[in-house]
């Protein structure tokens, strides 16, 4: 196949994993509106993807997109690079505080909302949209390795707060 | 590498517990309505489709805004039908059934006999040239009536393109809407049909009876 698989063909195989990785990123109040958005995004600019584009990671990128100017409407700043250390995130867990500044509830259930940001994109789109960590550090900013620690520390951080359930 | 291997951190993690479980069907069915929605309001849905269970087997139909761009028989294959669809016409296609609702239910009428000619805007952007003369003729052949392929390039002005007028009729983007199926050949044998010789004759049988 040389052309380009009919739209449809995309919600299908990705709607399911962009929509769990935005409720992984936001929550589950704002995660329906960011997949809308998503995906009427995507299909406003699909006509002009390279048909060799991976698809995956170009619906993850404008679903983080989207996840940034959900944070920003709601007045939550997303966590600088620079920010992101083991002690923040300690803080956090130990708090049970999520990152908003305004201290709203961010309506996550569960452990995923403690983690700082960065940590937790980079969980959703390794782990969750199934992108090597050279896609998910061009989604975030900085490097594969930069972007395989933020995981690897976020899954870290997530067992420690399940250690009791298991 | 220094720093633990978060894979080997999730060999003994539930995913699924910590990040959530996969979505429910009827979440992503209410989503994908929503979306369809919104790309038919916002002017987007280049194509939209549906299936439709006939006496003929599982129709596909698809319209752009413009009209009925095509109706394709199950052996034609869905996936190919719609992956021609992105090619030829526009990739921005959804499983959208709302734009397709006439044109099922004219469909649903001709086999239950009680409709002998469709009205629905049609599009012929997949058709072209001669092709396409010869699909604008076709439903000049009315109800219950056949023609040859002589006749019929004859008719388009091109009595020696009897081939053509035969091609024409194998590569119908509208079957059933655009009765090639009415066109037979001049030994009075059916002939081939896009949708299998057995649904021709089905399909002039009902007529025939009607």
């Amino acid at each position: 196949m040389t052309g380009k698989q009919p739209f449809e063909k995309l919600v299908s195989q990705h709607g399911p994993a962009v929509l769990r990785v935005c409720r992984a990123v936001l929550g589950p109040v704002d995660a329906d509106d960011a997949w809308s958005e998503t995906f009427l995004s995507a299909l406003q600019a699909y006509p002009k993807l390279p048909a060799d584009a991976n698809v995956e990671a170009w619906l993850v990128t404008i679903a983080h997109r989207k996840a940034i100017d959900v944070i920003r409407r709601a007045g939550r700043a997303a966590v600088p690079v620079a920010d992101v250390s083991d002690a923040a995130a300690r803080h956090a867990m130990a708090t049970g505080a999520t990152n908003s500044p305004d201290g709203r509830d961010l309506d996550l259930p569960r452990s995923l909302d403690r983690l700082p940001e960065r940590q937790r994109f980079a969980v959703a789109y390794h782990y969750l949209a199934g992108l090597p960590y050279a896609e998910v550090a061009a989604i975030i900013g900085g490097t594969a390795e930069a972007a395989r620690r933020a995981a690897s520390d976020g899954i870290a951080n997530l067992r420690k707060v399940h250690g009791t359930v298991r | 590498m220094t720093t633990q291997d978060p894979d080997q951190n999730l060999a003994d993690l539930h995913l699924t517990d910590l990040l959530g479980p996969p979505p429910a069907e009827d979440v992503m069915a209410a989503l994908h309505a929503k979306l369809t929605a919104q790309a038919e309001a916002a002017g987007l849905l280049d194509v939209a489709y549906r299936t439709l269970d006939t006496p003929v087997g599982t129709l596909l139909l698809a319209a752009t805004p413009a009209g009925l761009v095509r109706v394709a028989y199950e052996r034609e294959g869905v996936d190919t039908v719609l992956e021609r669809l992105a090619s030829k016409v526009s990739p921005r296609i959804l499983r959208a059934p709302r734009r397709l609702d006439g044109a099922a239910r004219q469909l649903e009428e001709y086999f239950g006999g009680h409709r002998q000619r469709f009205d629905l805007p049609l599009d012929l952007a997949l058709a072209s040239g001669f092709r396409r003369s010869v699909l604008s003729y076709l439903p000049a052949i009315g109800y219950g009536h056949t023609a040859s392929y002589q006749s019929v390039a004859a008719a388009v002005h091109n009595p020696r393109a009897v081939r053509a007028v035969g091609t024409a009729c194998a590569t119908n983007p509208l079957p059933l809407v655009i009765p090639c199926h009415r066109v037979i050949r001049a030994d009075g044998q059916l002939g081939a049909y896009l949708g299998g010789p057995e649904i021709k004759h089905q399909l002039l049988d009902l007529e025939a009876s009607a």
